[in-house]
């Protein structure tokens, strides 16, 4: 061994701890950003609640002493749910997101891609016309999210082909517009005045609803996902090789796959069915969180479920204080994301 | 023990080739030969299990490759494909690191004495100070080097290689062959495909010349490489060039012989 290639190597061995160090300190930083939002969430709106008082608030609930009073009441049972499941859903949706960018060895797909958001808008636009009431509603999208995947899987996998990534896609594709159509179709029949607004609130997405119980019902899928994607998260970065590649270095990539479409599924399918169609989150968070601490799946499915569970939150605060009226955040992550999207191509090329 | 009987590849739609049968001992190297399109990758490929054989059977250790589980086989026997551009940036350490997932338990992730493994790899090829650059920002070369270095951080006794020197510079090609020839010397079980009939002669024991899916020659180097075989696999004339005891092909001069020009086997 040469002289600077024996440097280079200590060099390394010296390196390794401080870059680990700094991705903790990254993920660290994240969260106590996340933080501090979350208080800014629970501050703003009509009733400006200042940061004692919502310490005040949170701290005698937590010690199970709540204090009866309109703080109380607006802080805790109307905001907390609300910033509650915005970070489910902004984590959930990109952590599925990068799982799903991994998988398809592709930066542009997104948790929709499978179609679990039009199967999940088709089950919910059901459930509207049928008259069902929220809960209801909510089975109906996730129940519709899980069956379109399932359907996309399965029939992916009846055509065998030399690309099965590529017949997942286009499978994908052309089910969700076939789901589409049929929303249309729901919505073409659908009673003009009380159902097709519904419908169409629904799929641009709202957190103005949340409640306690959709962060519980929520909860589940998330976790199982969390676990799912934290324990395989190593072997993941296989899948982003050519799948001979994978396949030699021992990944069982079918089954891995199926795996981690599971997980994503799961958390993006719960997503749908308790906030409505939020588009964006899943394609550009992953994005950024690429950026920060590179592709190692490990390192990048927390660091972009924290940045996810950020984005949300700043965009559903900004959607309701921002105008007298609230605006639909998936409207709002389209308004941010598309420019933050394009300087991110501009910057990073080709490797984005 | 890596062992082809009858083999007979290709896809559901499409035949490649056929009758290939040969054994190889650990230390022995197989060489295939055949221009473009002759099949060799998708031969690599079924040799690997990546691929059903569509008649025949390979096996490795006496196991037949199609119904062993993926890391079962990725313990037997390594890749080293041809040098892509891949989507994401990992860095070559990272990259190298893939090599070690045969030996991991599922839901495990390197440690240690895997990171060790790699940075040898990274150093026998000599590329231990690209280990922090990243792989899609690297020549083809230093990017089919780390993919040989993730090749051996695999440690599998059987080494398989689709045109490893193809996108290398001389340095970089004398460096590989010098690697694969230490390896051959460790006893390990090589086949690796070329287009040049020089590498194969001085790097291998065997050659398979493959001309289109069927193989026109299986022998030992010497009996299977000669300027007749390799002008009716390459469809041109050559001559043996003696340089200071080291015997290398060359192409013959031009001949307007008709004798040569019917030799030459015209496409079917």
């Amino acid at each position: 061994m040469s002289d600077s290639q024996h440097a280079a190597s200590t060099l390394d061995a010296r390196e390794r701890p401080d870059r680990q160090g700094t991705n903790r300190a990254l993920l660290l930083l994240a969260i106590v950003a996340l933080a501090l939002i979350a208080l800014i969430a629970l501050c703003a709106g009509p009733f400006a609640a200042s940061p004692a008082q919502v310490a005040d608030v949170v701290w005698s609930r937590l010690l199970g002493h709540p204090v009866a009073g309109i703080a109380d009441e607006i802080v805790w049972r109307i905001r907390m749910p609300r910033v509650a499941l915005c970070v489910l859903v902004g984590g959930a949706l990109s952590a599925s997101g990068a799982a799903f960018q991994h998988l398809f060895r592709n930066p542009l797909v997104a948790p929709e891609t499978l179609g679990v958001s039009t199967g999940g808008a088709l089950g919910a636009a059901i459930a509207i016309t049928l008259g069902a009431g929220a809960l209801v509603l909510q089975i109906a999208a996730f129940a519709g999210g899980l069956l379109a995947v399932a359907a996309v899987v399965f029939i992916a996998r009846r055509l065998t082909g030399h690309e099965p990534l590529v017949t997942l896609i286009l499978t994908g594709v052309v089910v969700a517009s076939l789901l589409g159509a049929a929303i249309s179709l729901i919505k073409f029949i659908a009673d003009p005045y009380n159902q097709l607004p519904a419908i169409t609130f629904w799929l641009m997405g709202s957190f103005a609803a949340a409640k306690a119980t959709d962060v519980v019902a929520m909860l589940p899928a998330a976790l199982m996902a969390a676990i799912l994607l934290g324990a395989l998260a190593w072997r993941i970065n296989l899948l982003a090789l050519p799948d001979d590649e994978a396949r030699a270095l021992g990944a069982n990539t079918p089954r891995l796959r199926g795996v981690v479409i599971l997980a994503a599924t799961l958390a993006s399918a719960a997503s749908v069915a308790v906030s409505g169609i939020i588009g964006w989150v899943g394609l550009v968070v992953p994005h950024i969180a690429r950026v920060l601490v590179g592709p190692d799946f490990s390192r990048l499915w927390p660091l972009a479920a924290v940045l996810g569970a950020i984005f949300m939150l700043a965009i559903d605060t900004l959607a309701r204080t921002l105008l007298p009226v609230e605006i639909p955040p998936g409207v709002l992550t389209a308004f941010v994301g598309t420019p933050v999207f394009i300087a991110l191509l501009a910057r990073t090329g080709r490797e984005a | 023990m890596l062992r082809a009987t009858d083999l007979v590849f290709g896809f559901a739609q499409r035949r490649v080739g056929a009758d290939v049968s040969f054994a190889l001992a650990p230390g022995e190297t197989l060489a295939v030969l055949g221009g473009n399109g002759a099949g060799k990758t998708t031969l690599l490929r079924t040799l690997l299990g990546l691929l059903r054989p569509l008649g025949g059977q390979v096996t490795l250790d006496g196991i037949d490759v199609s119904g062993m589980p993926e890391s079962e086989r990725a313990l037997r026997a390594a890749y080293v494909p041809q040098s892509h551009g891949p989507v994401f940036g990992y860095t070559v350490e990272q990259m190298v690191l893939m090599g070690r997932a045969a030996h991991l338990a599922p839901l495990a992730r390197p440690g240690r004495a895997d990171h060790r493994v790699a940075n040898e790899a990274l150093e026998r090829l000599g590329i231990a100070s690209l280990a922090r650059r990243r792989v899609n920002e690297l020549s083809g070369g230093e990017r089919q080097l780390a993919l040989l270095a993730r090749a051996l951080a695999q440690q599998a006794p059987v080494m398989i290689l689709d045109e490893p020197t193809a996108s290398l510079d001389f340095g970089n090609r004398v460096r590989v062959l010098q690697e694969l020839d230490r390896l051959r010397a460790a006893g390990l079980t090589i086949v690796f495909s070329t287009h040049e009939p020089d590498q194969a002669r001085a790097h291998a024991d065997r050659a398979l010349l493959l001309g289109h899916g069927r193989p026109l020659a299986l022998d030992t180097v010497e009996r299977a490489l000669t300027p007749e075989s390799i002008m009716q696999l390459f469809g041109v004339p050559v001559r043996i060039a003696d340089a200071d005891g080291y015997r290398v092909f060359v192409p013959a001069p031009q001949a307007s012989d008709a004798s040569i020009r019917n030799a030459v086997p015209r496409p079917r």
